[in-house]
């Protein structure tokens, strides 16, 4: 099983949820964050004082799947996620151990 | 005096326009007009109303937008209860210091203590009740102390404002206005002040410097973002404080009469010069139009146009609305070389539109007073005198009322208080959950 965590712009989270359902994706976590990549952040001017805002809202994804999956949902993140300029964000795949079903006790690749 | 007020009672009772000749020969060449005007009533009421729906809601929402999350009740805090301690003191004693006879050009008596003697009957040389009138004013002097809490936002303690709000309206403003309205010395010189531009704005903007020096910077000052938290408060805020303006200035005319619609219409066309020329120069100079600015710019404009509003035509308007943007924004602009901590720019847009706007008024008036353009240069030489004094004596005064209360009881809540947020710190309360 794979965990991918996707950090995508907000205004993208719609098209990507959509194409990951088509996918036939079970289920996902929806997370409101903050960073920087290469994008950097950017410029606020309130009354003539400039502010750096370093870090710029994202939205982050996280997937458990299971392993003949990944490619698929690799594939569907990225052309969701793209617009082409930069700050598109990133896509990142760990392994994942084990996983439970809380109500059934269920445990492995029936739990996802 | 009592005799006098019976005898303007009996006036409606009887009706006599034989009795009226002779009380017009007696009384009336005394105290001005005796009728009552229902629409030069029914217009200053709503005024006041107007003037106080610029502080609450207009001008709490408008600061409190732009202060940073942890404080914005603290902020609105202090506009609500500068018009609930400005209005008791103003009934107590502060209208008769303005209004009372004049003493020596620089207070008015006692005479009208505790609003003894401020009834019904018509105020000297209107036909609006002396009642109207106060309350009108009351709402002017309530504004101004609110004003000055932009200056001392994010940091000041509720209970030193509050002292504070007591003592400057007392010692500050109703002297000031005195001077200018209340037959005191600037008003015999011959000084122009239509609606407040030096009593108000100069005096409010003058004070927020003085205050932002005595309290000093806040905590984080120059290295953390202090970046406005709601900038949609502080657009309704400046909407409503535009709206309300018309009571501000045209309700200054005192009557529902022609000098109220010539200000009416200055107000209007100088506010949107004003938004105009703070936009053009700020995109000019920083790439982008911004939305703060132009609800500063609307301020500005405000400002500018409230000593001259009835005194002015409308293109003068447009060119006094217009500098206010520009001049306005350059001195929010520069602020950052002197380093001061003016949180909410009062100093910037009050006291330099306050400042451009009396000037203004000694150049372009032309409706019942002469400026320079209309040939009568001495005028600007008396605005700049009413100028000088009013920084002078605001700045000064200021001072020595915040330095006493420091010394007394601290101005400043402690630096913990202070990161935590004044919401929480001074009123236990959080704005948003």
């Amino acid at each position: 099983m794979k965990l991918v965590t996707a950090i995508i712009k907000p205004f993208k989270l719609d098209e990507v949820k959509d194409a990951l359902t088509e996918a036939g994706i079970q289920g996902m976590t929806v997370s409101e964050v903050k960073g920087f990549g290469r994008q950097k952040g950017h410029k606020e001017t309130y009354r003539g004082t400039e502010y750096q805002i370093d870090f710029v809202p994202k939205v982050k994804i996280e997937l458990a799947v299971a392993d003949s999956m990944e490619e698929k949902v690799m594939e569907t993140l990225r052309t969701a996620a793209k617009t082409g300029s930069i700050g598109d964000g990133k896509i990142f795949v760990s392994d994942l151990n084990s996983v439970i079903r809380i109500r059934t006790g269920e445990t492995g690749e029936g739990a996802l | 005096m009592g005799d006098k007020k019976m005898l303007i009672m009996n006036i409606s009772i009887l009706s006599s326009a034989l009795l009226l000749q002779f009380l017009a020969g007696t009384v009336m060449a005394d105290e001005g007009s005796t009728a009552i005007s229902a629409g030069d009533t029914g217009w200053l009421l709503t005024s006041s109303a107007l003037v106080l729906a610029m502080i609450i809601p207009g001008l709490a929402l408008f600061y409190g937008g732009m202060v940073r999350d942890k404080n914005v009740l603290s902020t609105m805090m202090y506009s609500f209860i500068s018009v609930c301690m400005v209005s008791v003191v103003w009934v107590l004693w502060g209208y008769t210091i303005a209004f009372g006879t004049d003493v020596g050009g620089i207070v008015g008596s006692f005479e009208f203590l505790g609003s003894a003697g401020v009834g019904p009957e018509a105020f000297p040389g209107t036909a609006v009740p002396h009642l109207a009138f106060m309350v009108f004013q009351l709402m002017f002097a309530a504004i101004t102390v609110a004003l000055i809490s932009g200056a001392i936002a994010e940091r000041m303690k509720f209970m030193g404002y509050v002292l504070f709000a007591v003592l400057w309206v007392t010692l500050i403003y109703a002297p000031l206005a005195h001077w200018v309205w209340g037959g005191g010395w600037l008003g015999e010189l011959g000084a122009l002040d239509f609606a407040g531009g030096t009593v108000v704005h100069i005096s409010s903007g003058v004070a927020a410097l003085a205050a932002a020096l005595v309290l000093g910077k806040r905590h984080g000052f120059g290295s953390e973002k202090m970046a406005p938290h709601n900038l949609p408060f502080t657009v309704v805020g400046a909407s409503l404080l535009w709206v309300g303006w018309f009571g501000f200035n045209a309700g200054s005319a005192l009557a529902a009469d022609g000098v109220a619609a010539g200000a009416f219409v200055a107000t209007q066309v100088a506010t949107s010069a004003g938004v105009l020329g703070w936009l053009v120069v700020e995109w000019m100079k920083s790439g982008k139009p911004t939305v703060l600015g132009g609800a500063s710019g609307a301020i500005a404009g405000l400002v500018a146009i409230t000593p001259a509003a009835g005194f002015v035509g409308p293109i003068a308007s447009i060119l006094i609305g217009f500098g206010a943007g520009v001049f306005c924004y350059l001195a929010v602009v520069w602020k950052a070389k002197f380093g001061y901590d003016d949180a909410l720019d009062v100093l910037a847009i009050h006291g330099i539109g306050g400042t451009w706007g009396a000037i203004a008024t000694g150049l372009f008036a032309s409706v019942g007073a002469t400026g320079l353009f209309f040939g009568n240069p001495g005028q600007v030489l008396i605005q700049a005198v009413g100028v000088g004094a009013t920084w002078v004596f605001s700045f000064v005064g200021t001072f020595i009322i915040l330095k006493v209360l420091d010394m007394v009881m601290g101005l400043r809540v402690g630096r913990d208080e202070e990161i935590v947020g004044l919401d929480l710190s001074e009123h236990s309360e959080r704005a948003y959950t």
